[in-house]
């Protein structure tokens, strides 16, 4: 991207703005909460992509050629995920949210922004290894339908398996990583018979409302990409569906400091972001 | 004279030594937010912020998201994440690894830029790839200060080597004489180009 291309910041910012509101209209997808400096990178890239030289010229091309819309919806959003990532999180999970969980009848979990499907994967294996698998449901959910198509696979890289060994070891599994997998030529493929209590379906923390009570819930490094007013909405949402004790996890960076639920909440883990309903 | 509104340091290999330089160098009153973003393992948890603690005056401490700006004191971009920048905060991402780096030094370099125009110094260090000499550049097409430190006596020459090249910067300098440069750069003073 060139100077010229964008140097007059309030100028682009009314193209960005109109961009957002025309996507909107025409598709309903709604990225106008979305954090700015993130999104705003992604559409020039976008931009230069196609060879345009303004969020106005990519707004005409997204109004009029829907294989442009399905190339922008590819980059908004953001499918970087890893089993076990942030091993010190899991273990904690374990170590001080398990326990609780093992008390209820039944556990309901929800992955919210779960993307190709890695971070249920990993709490799959930890409800097996606790022996909770068989009385849990993991929700798990995105905006995005291609990438739940993938999640539904099982599938993932094979270059993956040496960090999500190294990972799954470092985040206290008990059992051998390599039991829980198949190799098919590039590929290795999660063991079937553990997604078959994880339902995977579409939502869109955005536009979408409460479907359900849960006893934890699970939304990692999806809130740094909203503007503040959206994660008002969408911790909005978490609340609603949390009962009393209810446990809610969030990313590394992502707090319940400042924001309007705060009160309601105390910290389990402060440094691994898990919070529970009081 | 210029209001700075942030100052971006970017390092890599040998940057905890040449970093922890800088900061011993700034005073405790320092009012210009410092954002340090530093090549490192993934996994590596929020060390850095503590070990860049006990260098100097100034506490510094991890990026959280929507961090504001104003006040911040010494920010350090958290191993794994982007960090972007807006007029008055910090966004992160964990979008894919730029030139194999998250953080990335052109990342949070361009979006200074982007955000902040002349407001914006940035920084780039010792390091043994070129991440950051296309931040820098845009940093100094968007009118703020660019500062290299010296390839020929840095750990590692090949980043400031890249960035000097790239950036055309106002200051090549020694290591040592980053920080003063800086709190001459606070104080709205007008050194002269290197």
């Amino acid at each position: 991207m060139t100077e010229a291309d964008h140097h007059d910041r309030e100028l682009e910012e009314l193209e960005l703005e109109l961009l957002l509101e025309a996507v909107y209209r025409r598709y309903g997808y709604d990225f106008r909460g979305y954090a700015r400096a993130s999104l705003r990178r992604r559409l020039w890239r976008r931009a230069d992509l196609e060879g345009l030289r303004s969020l106005s010229g990519l707004q005409e091309r997204v109004l009029h050629d829907p294989h442009c819309l399905e190339r922008l919806l590819a980059d908004l959003s953001i499918n970087v995920t890893a089993m076990f990532r942030d091993p010190t999180f899991h273990q904690a999970l374990r170590r001080d949210v398990f326990p609780e969980l093992r008390t209820h009848p039944f556990v309901r979990v929800w992955v919210a922004g779960c993307s190709t499907g890695e971070e249920v994967m990993s709490i799959a294996i930890a409800l097996h290894e606790e022996g909770m698998l068989d009385r849990s449901r993991i929700y798990a959910t995105d905006m995005d339908a291609d990438v739940l198509a993938r999640a539904r696979t099982g599938g993932f890289a094979l270059e993956k398996v040496r960090d999500y060994t190294r990972n799954y070891l470092a985040a206290g599994g008990t059992d051998s990583f390599s039991g829980y997998y198949a190799v098919t030529g590039d590929q290795a493929v999660f063991d079937p018979d553990l997604l078959r209590t994880v339902v995977f379906a579409q939502h869109n923390l955005a536009t979408d409302g409460s479907f359900n009570e849960f006893n934890l819930v699970i939304c990692r490094n999806v809130l740094i990409y909203f503007g503040r007013d959206l994660q008002d909405r969408v911790l909005g949402l978490f609340d609603e569906s949390l009962p009393r004790r209810g446990v809610l996890a969030l990313g590394r960076k992502e707090t319940l400091r400042g924001t309007a639920i705060e009160e309601r909440y105390e910290p389990v883990v402060e440094a691994e972001r898990i919070y529970r309903r009081s | 004279m210029t209001d700075r509104r942030l100052i971006v340091i970017g390092a890599s290999w040998g940057g905890l030594q040449a970093v922890g330089e800088i900061l011993a160098g700034l005073p405790g009153d320092f009012a210009v937010p410092v954002l340090i973003v530093q090549h490192r393992a993934e996994d590596t948890g929020d060390l850095l912020a503590g070990l860049l603690d006990r260098r100097g005056p100034l506490p510094v401490r991890e990026v959280e998201d929507k961090d504001t700006l104003a006040g911040a004191g010494v920010l350090v971009a958290p191993a794994g994440y982007h960090v972007l920048v807006e007029p008055d905060h910090l966004e992160l991402s964990t979008e894919a690894h730029v030139r194999f780096s998250r953080p990335s030094i052109d990342v949070t370099l361009e979006s200074a830029a982007d955000a902040l125009g002349a407001g914006v110094i940035g920084v780039v260090l010792t390091g043994a790839n070129d991440d950051g000499a296309v931040g820098l550049a845009a940093v100094r097409r968007r009118g703020g200060f660019a500062i290299v430190q010296n390839p020929e006596t840095a750990l590692v020459a090949t980043m400031p080597a890249a960035a000097r090249s790239s950036a055309a910067p106002q200051a090549v300098a020694e290591l040592s004489e980053i920080a003063p440069l800086l709190v001459q750069l606070a104080d709205g003073e007008a050194p002269h180009a290197a």
